[in-house]
């Protein structure tokens, strides 16, 4: 009897010791040590055409770090579908990578965590300055007033691609600069039985960075000027209207669309079965599925009317990758070493032509490398008339809320169902009432 | 007791009439096509060029052609992953089963306080939702890291853990159920033959009970074998397992359909024969394990 | 390592035996050995489900947000909040599990009931010699066999709207709709959702019930026979009533499994399934995952498990008093 006692009270105790750990939570451990200065763990998200060619880019500039410093870098090449909840789990943890790449959309939802090294003074003058960095791309690195949680690394925006050929048939002479043009060009593209414009219809991110420029197209925004969600302005209303009415009304984008997220439309687009693409910094990828650079023209993403340009003019979201520090390091030294490598300009030049983006750092975008006029419609774009996605800590919950309400509409849009202002009204609703009550 | 099913004799009583012959053609003939299609487009899909399985569907590849089953290595650690999966699913199988035929004798051969308690607890770990624990777990597991220095976070080791208590509950049960079924008289002759409960297990009832071994077996490898989503939390590029690492092929660029399919069926091939050898011992298991 | 651990302590008592009297070892042995025959399954379910489980609902009365999961411990007490938002039907949140939960009952209940009655049908008409019969055993357990991503993949192939095989035999092939249809969004998703549920199911339902018709007597067949009960008269009167010990136990497990499947719509639909096929396993990772409210998200497994635990409460005592008076 007394060893079933004796294993049960052992049972017991270790069950409480664990639920009492556990609770703690992940260790608070301010900010980061340098107990194993040697090595470092890098997670960086998956920008080429698989971990596989991420692996190939990324090794060798790891290997020249190490020869520099003496520190080996352990590469994990985390797929987008993981990274999020890779990165939960880990602040959760305490148990994680040293530096990570993230998506510049979600900074101030991560930096709401505080599971990210906060970017002060000091620590940007160890890696050359903050004004080492396009304004832009500063932007979108966390909320307004704090330190920034992240480092730009990588710099996108959207353009509209165009197919030449395709638009030579239809006796197209160049790309629309508006959406009533886009719409009109659609019409003469559909008429030859080609499919005019591409979308992600079941994607959640590219619905928000679309919705998000309509809005601004709009003179309007999803959240208020002290943070607080307002999907239900009614120029918010109108402007998720006009994209999702560019597949229920103007029949640019294809009914199918409607169910693509995983970047079929950029492959319909690559494979000459669709004349129109609005996306971000897709050079490489064109080129990886075959598309010669002279089938395609590059323009900016359609205003209203007039101009790109800052305020209604605005036509893309400062798109990106940031570089961050987890908090729990330990090796606070080496990590920052490691973006003051990352971010120098020899390997921004190097990284951002594999990866066809534009490098944050201005001394580095000054580079030939990036003077094609493709590269040139992008960087101007981020110059002039882009605008960084809402820096709050709800930004995450706001890409899921109205990313799946602008799902819902393609996918009635796509059923032949009427897509109405109320509609559209009511499904914003819906998804401003899940949103956190902050 | 199983006993083989034999066919009735012709013209006896026994003898099937028309009307059930036509409906089990008929039933039998869609059920199977049901089944196949998917099979089918799995098979074809892996031998076309990828230009096939991103246009409209067709039922016969424009061209056959091996490439996918090249490419599938190069695009994909495939190899790695599949033997990630086999050392998990391998060893939580093992465990799971070696486990659960312990706990299964103690409640069939053994009156204790308590028993009915046990029964009815592992079985309602059945019901937990895997979301209500997956994040406790994950605190737990590194805990006992940082309290012990054994790396269950992003280890096989965690894993595999996890996975056997995933069967264990279910194996349990049906062990339970199986040894029931082997006489008493058995076991008990051992015991008075000098043999400990422990050689009564392992010489008498587990050699009676192999049937409902192996169909736990598979269970657990299967259970195993599947799981997405603690998978995709808990293991790092060098432990992830292929349920994983199969998402692997719809790349930021392009779904690559044939590999998809090429992969599924490469790494489904292995398991789908050893399931196919193991189904004669799998009916009898099942036969006198679940039920009871 | 665990059966080490296990045996040792037996072999321990066995030099005990010869100080002590025999038969108090013996006594004594007969009332450890169960138990520690049951420690490790006990350890391990305490460590892996019972304890984080009893963590989750701890929880679940946190305000476990984006700000509090880096150190959860000091996240504020919620009290009931988790639990009132989760079930305030008239709010978007709860009226959003409500609508989950009503589509995961509908869905579980035709997918058993499917997956049990082919399943069923299946193994009635296998249950004769015929010739082919070991070829299409083996092709039938075929889908129980493949890894879940690999079966759901291929679902996700065919029911594309553009390039899946479904449309076009539906639509080009058979011009049973005047246009495609989507499967993976809007209304028909659930359709689809069902279709691979009871194609991966229904093997097993198939493959219990066989196990269970060889448990029948041949004796009973042939009395009945004897009394000139025809094949269709015999599946009635005694093939269905035997296997009601059977269905007790895999209707059960098939609801449970069903009821929490996370996979098959997690591969089918990904992160944001579509509202006709929004089942509670994948809303409540949304609630939690995706939107990082990792309290509500435990509030709402916590409701689920209770649920679950009446359910099967409720259907164990129901079944047995069945089974009790149909014995008697």
């Amino acid at each position: 009897m007394r060893r079933i006692r004796a294993a049960a009270v052992g049972a017991v105790t270790l069950s409480l010791a664990l639920a009492a750990t556990a609770c703690g939570g992940g260790s608070s451990t301010g900010g980061g040590s340098n107990d194993s200065p040697k090595t470092l763990t890098y997670w960086a998200s998956n920008q080429g055409a698989s971990v596989a060619v991420d692996k190939k880019v990324l090794q060798p500039e790891l290997d020249k770090f190490e020869q520099q410093t003496g520190i080996k870098v352990k590469l994990e090449v985390v797929p987008w579908s993981d990274l999020l909840n890779r990165i939960l789990t880990a602040t959760t943890s305490g148990q994680g990578p040293d530096v990570l790449n993230i998506g510049n959309t979600w900074s101030a939802s991560l930096q709401a965590t505080g599971g990210l090294l906060p970017w002060d003074e000091r620590n940007f003058a160890k890696i050359g300055g903050k004004d080492r960095f396009a304004a832009t791309a500063l932007g979108s690195t966390g909320a307004p007033g704090k330190d920034p949680a992240a480092v730009p690394l990588y710099s996108m925006a959207y353009a509209l691609y165009y197919n030449k050929r395709i638009f030579a048939d239809a006796g197209i002479a160049k790309p629309p600069a508006t959406w009533d043009e886009l719409v009109a060009d659609a019409k003469k593209i559909k008429a030859r039985g080609t499919s005019p414009l591409g979308a992600e219809g079941a994607n959640l991110s590219e619905n928000i960075h679309h919705v998000f420029v309509f809005a601004k197209q709009h003179g309007a925004d999803f959240f208020t000027a002290d943070g607080k969600p307002d999907f239900t302005d009614p120029k918010v209303v109108a402007a998720v209207k006009r994209y999702v009415d560019l597949m229920a009304k103007d029949k640019a984008i294809p009914a199918g669309d409607a169910e693509y997220a995983q970047n079929q439309s950029v492959s319909d687009f690559a494979k000459g079965r669709q004349a129109m693409l609005l996306w971000q910094s897709v050079a490489a990828n064109l080129k990886s599925q075959g598309m010669s650079e002279d089938a395609y023209g590059i323009a900016p993403v359609p205003v209203i009317s007039g101009k790109p340009g800052g305020g209604t003019q605005v036509n893309s979201a400062v798109m990106g990758i940031n570089i961050a520090v987890f908090k729990n390091t330990h090796n606070l030294d080496g990590a920052t070493k490691f973006v003051k490598f990352m971010t120098s300009d020899t390997e921004q030049k190097i990284l951002n032509t594999a990866y066809s983006s534009i490098p944050p750092v201005t001394s580095a975008q000054s580079d030939p490398a990036f003077a094609a006029p493709a590269t040139a419609v992008l960087k101007n774009t981020l110059a002039t008339s882009a605008a960084a996605l809402p820096q709050v800590p709800s930004e995450s919950q706001f890409e899921t809320a109205v990313g799946t309400a602008v799902k819902e509409l393609f996918a009635d849009a796509a059923a032949g169902r009427a897509v109405t202002t109320d509609d559209v009204r009511a499904k914003l609703e819906k998804a401003q009432q899940q949103m956190p009550a902050a | 007791m199983p006993s083989p099913p034999t066919a009735p004799p012709r013209n006896s009583p026994m003898a099937p009439p028309r009307s059930f012959l036509w409906s089990r053609r008929v039933f039998l003939t869609l059920l199977a096509g049901f089944v196949l299609v998917p099979v089918y487009v799995m098979v074809s899909s892996s031998l076309k060029p990828l230009a096939d399985v991103t246009g409209r569907f067709r039922w016969l590849p424009s061209e056959l052609t091996v490439r996918p089953y090249i490419d599938i290595w190069s695009t994909v650690p495939l190899a790695r992953y599949f033997v990630n999966s086999v050392v998990v699913a391998g060893a939580a199988t093992v465990c799971s089963v070696v486990i659960a035929v312990f706990a299964a004798y103690a409640v069939s051969r053994h009156e204790f306080r308590g028993k009915r308690v046990f029964t009815v607890t592992v079985l309602s770990t059945q019901m937990l939702p895997g979301i209500l624990f997956l994040l406790p777990l994950f605190l737990i597991y590194v805990n006992i890291g940082n309290a012990t220095g054994v790396a269950l976070f992003g280890s096989r080791g965690g894993l595999i853990l996890t996975y056997l208590t995933f069967s264990l509950p279910f194996s349990i049960w049906m062990l339970i159920g199986y040894f029931d079924s082997v006489p008493r008289d058995l076991d008990e002759a051992a015991l008075v033959d000098g043999c400990g409960p422990l050689g009564a297990l392992f010489r008498i009832v587990v050699p009676a009970a192999i049937p409902g071994i192996v169909a736990v077996a598979v269970y657990a490898f299967m259970t195993a074998w599947g799981e997405v989503l603690f998978a995709s939390v808990m293991t790092n590029d060098t432990t992830r397992t292929l349920a994983v690492g199969l998402q692997g092929y719809s790349t930021l660029y392009d779904v690559y359909w044939n590999q998809i399919m090429a992969a599924s069926l490469v790494v489904s091939v292995p398991v789908v024969a050893g399931f196919l050898l193991m189904q004669r011992y799998l009916v009898a298991g099942l036969t006198a394990g679940a039920v009871k | 390592m665990t059966t080490t651990a296990l045996k040792e302590p037996a072999r321990e008592t066995s030099p005990g035996a010869a100080r002590e009297p025999r038969r108090r070892t013996g006594r004594i042995r007969r009332l450890t050995l169960p138990y520690l025959l049951l420690l490790p399954a006990l350890l391990l379910e305490l460590l892996v489900h019972l304890v984080p489980m009893a963590i989750g609902i701890v929880m679940s009365f946190k305000q476990l947000t984006q700000f509090y999961i880096r150190d959860w411990g000091t996240a504020p007490w919620s009290g009931l909040d988790n639990y009132r938002v989760s079930v305030d039907f008239d709010a978007p949140v709860g009226k959003a599990l409500l609508q989950s939960f009503g589509t995961t009952v509908g869905f579980t209940l035709l997918s058993v009931g499917l997956c049990w009655l082919v399943g069923t049908a299946a193994a009635v008409f296998m249950q004769d010699t015929f010739r082919g019969r070991g070829l299409l055993r083996a092709l039938f357990l075929v889908p129980y066999a493949l890894p879940v991503y690999a079966a759901v993949i291929t679902w996700v192939f065919m029911f594309q709207h553009d390039n899946g095989l479904v449309n076009h035999v539906l639509h080009d092939q058979l011009h049973l709709t005047d246009k495609p249809s989507f499967w993976l969004i809007g209304d028909n998703s659930f359709y689809a959702l069902l279709t691979v549920s009871v194609w991966k199911g229904w093997p097993f339902a198939f493959l219990i019930v066989t196990a269970g018709l060889q448990n029948i007597p041949r004796e009973l067949y042939e009395a009945a026979a004897l009394d000139g009960a025809g094949m269709w008269q015999r599946i009635r009167r005694i093939t269905l009533p035997s296997l009601r010990p059977v269905n007790q136990v895999l209707v059960l497990v098939l609801f449970l499994w069903t009821f929490n499947d996370f996979n098959t719509p997690y591969v089918l639909f990904g992160k944001a399934a579509p509202e006709a096929a929004d089942l509670i396993s994948v809303h409540i990772y949304q609630s939690s995952f995706v939107t990082w409210n990792f309290g509500t998200g435990s509030a709402m497994s916590v409701l689920l498990l209770l649920f679950l635990l009446v359910v099967t409460g409720g259907y164990l005592l129901l079944t047995s008093r069945g089974r009790r008076a149909a014995d008697a």
